[in-house]
């Protein structure tokens, strides 16, 4: 036996399972209970585009320093899935532990001598006091928890706790969860040694909150005024139309049960976005909620919002691409296709939420905008943000807030005298004003259309009218740049010659790996990037360093495309760090690219200065 | 023609509706469209129906999608919010429309290419849910904007203008929306102004999906010999099964009729369908045997036309979704922004 790994409050447990045998809410609660000690926690659900009978699995970080990135690697693996032991073991890093169900002898060679197997008859322990099959499965996994909580420390009355209120309501199920998590607790205490890994508590969680993403943007839009959504089922954006409709259930409901809100489940991306359209147009807040496949379908009405004017808020939660791709993995792979969505010249903000309090506030933010600039506004979440629960600060909103509903002329302004040219610029802002139809009876109409048109939307095919009404699309651009979030700069300890932009779910891994590559004495001013367009002070920030890392999670190094095309950024100061194998990006992974990079750069940079 | 602007002068003596609006109140600019064209007709027969009905003009909304019958939301009722969408997606857009502001009569205008080839599926749906709006097709059987390409309605057998034999099953849209159960169906011509104005006043005056199909000749590409949507083949094979008036809510009720011939509906604003026979066995209160009848007479050869189905007491989409009666667009703040309390709780359920 080689050397077995100690930590405490800092290692990464590893559950692989088979979906479908409602290992999930087991898992789940394993990471509440560490929550509740004051364990920061990061959890990812590992899922198949599949419903019942594939590999899923659930990694669990534990992190005392509060890092909430993936870290990679496994030091514990609950082993419960027989179709990828051998991947699940060789996964585990040398030194770690294997957990896993001894009902049935397996041979030495399922093993590997540098790791700890620790050997837990589930089955037999389940079958000989659960007779329903169904039953047996269920509860094999709430007792592998049983077994955990005696490894590595769980604590046992938070975690019976934690079970009664997850099941409240359902009470029938509580005493059989009890019975088995007491199973796998006794058989673990009677035989089984504690381990090198262990979990104390901790006061490091505060008054966090572990929420997804999608849920986050969903109450984000009731807060934000949102009153429709129309939208088509696709991993990974679903559950975001699923929140909506919980939240709005819960909250926009009148007393004699009608509805402050409406939900379509369109018949396809083109008729959801169509939808949004006709609703934005009319004067109602109104989102659709979808990935890269719907975003393609969306473009031409995408397009037509840019060039016609029309609000809306299209959340694209990001997964593998191209095409089908992976649904279930996570990528930041759209950012050209949403953000140059459509034919001839167009462009749309995008918004990145960095964390799911972030997505709350952005949604909210986003129906302001696209209401006020009166265009699409996307934002652009991936799986990694959307699906998966993240521990973040808790939602607030300033109860003084109003809604901005932008620059709209009601009956009394058109009654006063004030003077109405749908696609005029009257404040020099380059953002018109708009009436909603039905306001008054004799001023105030007007013709919307995807055809070039002039100031006053009478169709016109004349060059210069033309050209005015696109050259003031980009004057309204420019007065986007400010008004939309704005970058987030991080200066180093020391003055360096080197950066990094990064955007998004890449964020909690940025944050650990530039604090390691600072130990390693090794420096970086950090800017995360908020929204598209980008403000002047990204292109300072690029001009001020001799290199800049673009860190992004996709093949092509979109986001540098977008600071070439936009800034006239000379592509060889920005040097792509791209992940894009479906995973969530590691700290692992960015601190070892920049660190081999810096060095590189050094090395090739030594006979120059020989010279 | 688009740049001669049409005088806003009206004559004095005009006659005038309950609202005080004449009928040059519900116009809209000059007509592009070609010297003939059966779409002009409906046009004009759009406005006299909302004239007649006493449809304040700014509370239509108008809609298409592109082709040369979703051209014509211009050329009609000025004073309304027109939207001219994408090619074949005009019902998603007027379905967001309503559901945003449920307080507008809802009207969109589309072809057949719109509508039975590259938005057959938004058409459907549309239909499906119950959208309230009266949905009129400009059914001419060709692409006049691109020039004499044969359309989704095309008849199998029917000739273009340069000989080639459509070989491909017609979609018969008034078919179609029966079966989706749009709630009010009815089929016209271009050159009935008669027919075709009282269809309209119903369908507006119609809670849910009301549909028209109006045969309505290209003269430029589909008005030859051996063509199904010609003016001559379609006056030669109009069957109309009824001939309808359509009483406004509240209207003194004038002409006395005999018992028997005449059948009226009153529909859920108030206004009276009054349907004259003139098809002995046709019962346009029944979609089954509506369905089976227009089977069996398109079998025949024969274009039916009236009003071939309604349900006056239909259900609409915002029955379906449930919601208030303020539109959606209405509604302020304080009805829209929950109170810190629940975000809170909500915080609290996610630790």
């Amino acid at each position: 036996m080689q050397k077995s790994l100690v930590a405490t409050n800092d290692f990464v447990v590893k559950f692989a399972n088979v979906n479908g045998s409602g290992s999930a809410s087991a898992n789940g609660l394993f990471a509440k209970v560490l929550l509740r000690m004051g364990v920061p926690v990061a959890a990812r659900n590992i899922f198949p585009s599949n419903i019942q009978g594939l590999p899923t699995w659930y990694e669990v970080r534990l992190s005392e320093a509060g890092w909430l990135g993936r870290r990679g690697g496994v030091d514990l693996m609950v082993a419960m899935n027989p179709q990828t032991w051998d991947a699940d073991v060789r996964a585990i890093e040398p030194g770690g532990y294997l957990l896993y169900d001894s009902s049935k002898p397996l041979p030495a060679s399922k093993f590997r001598g540098d790791i700890n197997p620790i050997g837990a008859p589930l089955t037999e322990l389940i079958a000989s006091n659960f007779a329903n099959p169904r039953e047996r499965q269920l509860f094999k996994n709430i007792c592998y928890i049983g077994v955990l909580a005696h490894l590595i420390g769980l604590d046992g009355e938070t975690l019976k706790q934690l079970l009664r209120e997850e099941f409240k309501g359902k009470d029938k199920l509580i005493q059989p969860n009890l019975k088995a998590f007491e199973l796998g607790r006794a058989y673990a205490a009677e035989n089984l040694p504690s381990i090198g890994l262990r979990v104390r508590h901790a006061d490091k969680v505060g008054d966090r909150i572990f929420a997804e993403g999608n849920d986050a943007c969903a109450l984000g839009a009731v807060y934000g005024g949102a009153t429709f959504c129309a939208w088509y089922p696709i991993t990974p954006s679903t559950s975001l139309a699923e929140s909506f409709q919980k939240y709005c259930r819960m909250l926009r409901t009148d007393a004699d049960g009608k509805n402050r809100y409406a939900i379509v489940q369109a018949e396809d991306e083109i008729a959801s976005i169509g939808m949004v359209m006709g609703a934005g147009w009319a004067g109602s807040r109104a989102f659709t909620c979808t990935s890269g496949p719907g975003v393609s379908l969306m473009t031409e009405f995408v397009g037509f919002s840019y060039y016609a004017e029309v609000p809306a808020v299209i959340f694209d939660v990001q997964r593998g691409g191209p095409s089908t791709g992976m649904p279930t993995r996570t990528q930041q792979s759209d950012l050209l296709s949403a953000g140059y969505a459509s034919h001839g010249d167009t462009k749309h903000p995008m918004l990145f939420p960095a964390h799911p309090t972030e997505c709350f506030e952005m949604s909210a933010a986003a129906f302001d905008a696209a209401d006020f600039f009166q265009t699409t506004i996307f934002v652009m979440l991936d799986l990694d943000i959307g699906m998966q629960e993240w521990l973040t600060e808790p939602f607030k909103w300033d109860e003084k807030r109003k809604l901005n509903r932008g620059k709209v002329l009601t009956h009394e302004d058109l009654e006063a005298g004030v003077p109405f040219g749908r696609y005029r610029d009257i404040d020099g802002d380059a953002v018109p004003y708009r009436t909603y139809p039905g306001t008054h009876p004799t001023k105030g109409a007007y013709f919307t259309r995807g055809s070039s048109h002039d100031k006053d939307a009478r169709y016109s095919e004349e060059g210069a009218v033309y050209v005015e009404g696109m050259n003031r699309l980009l004057r309204k651009w420019e007065t986007m740049k400010a008004m939309l979030p704005q970058p987030e700069r991080r200066n180093a300890k020391r003055r360096t010659p080197d950066g990094v932009i990064y955007f998004g779910s890449t964020s909690p891994a940025m944050d650990e790996a530039l604090a390691s590559l600072e130990a390693e004495g090794v420096h970086l001013d950090a800017m995360r990037l908020r929204a598209f367009p980008f403000p002047d002070e990204v292109f300072e920030f690029i001009r001020a360093h001799e290199q800049v890392f673009v860190v992004e999670q996709n093949r092509d190094a979109q986001l540098k495309a977008l600071l070439v095309n936009e800034g006239g950024v000379h592509p060889a100061r920005l040097v792509s760090l791209l992940h894009y194998d479906g995973t969530p990006i590691t700290a692992r992974f960015i601190t070892r690219e920049i660190a081999e990079r810096l060095r590189a750069g050094q090395a090739a940079a030594m006979p120059e200065k020989a010279k | 023609m688009t740049y001669i602007a049409k005088p806003p002068l009206h004559h004095p003596s005009l006659e005038k509706n309950a609202l005080g609006f004449t009928r040059r109140d519900y116009e809209g600019r000059i007509s592009t469209l070609c010297a003939g064209c059966g779409h002009d007709s409906i046009s004009a027969a759009i406005i006299q129906a909302c004239f007649e009905i006493d449809l304040a003009p700014h509370r239509l909304a108008k809609f298409s999608g592109i082709g040369c019958s979703s051209k014509t939301p211009d050329y009609f009722v000025s004073p309304a919010h027109g939207f001219n969408a994408v090619h074949g997606r005009m019902p998603s857009v007027l379905t967001g429309a309503n559901i945003a502001a449920r307080d507008l009569i809802y009207l969109g205008v589309s072809g057949d290419g719109d509508s039975a080839s590259i938005g057959l599926g938004q058409f459907a749906h549309a239909v499906r849910r119950g959208v309230n709006m009266t949905y009129i097709v400009e059914n001419n059987g060709v692409y006049g904007l691109t020039k004499g390409q044969f359309s989704a309605t095309s008849d199998k057998g029917s000739k273009a203008k340069k000989g080639a034999e459509n070989k491909d099953s017609p979609i018969d849209l008034v078919m179609l929306a029966l079966q989706l159960g749009a709630s009010y169906v009815g089929r016209s011509f271009s050159g009935d102004k008669d027919q075709l104005v009282p269809l309209i006043k119903g369908a507006l005056s119609h809670k849910g999906t009301a549909f028209i199909d109006v045969l309505s000749p290209c003269v430029a590409f589909n008005n030859h010999v051996g063509s199904t949507k010609s003016f001559e083949y379609v006056r030669a094979h109009n069957e109309a099964v009824n001939r309808l008036d359509v009483i406004p809510p509240r209207a003194p009720i004038k002409a006395q009729y005999a018992p028997g011939e005449l059948k009226e509906v009153t529909q859920h604003n108030g206004s009276i369908l009054r349907l004259r026979k003139l098809e002995d066995d046709y019962d346009p209160s029944e979609r089954n045997s509506a369905l089976a009848y227009l089977a069996r007479k398109a079998a025949e050869g024969e274009i039916v036309t009236g009003l071939l189905f309604v349900d006056p007491q239909a259900r609409d989409l915002h029955d379906s979704l449930n919601t208030v009666a303020t539109p959606l667009n209405k509604l302020t703040d304080a009805d829209l922004i929950p109170p810190m309390a629940a975000l809170e709780r909500i915080n609290a359920g996610l630790r």
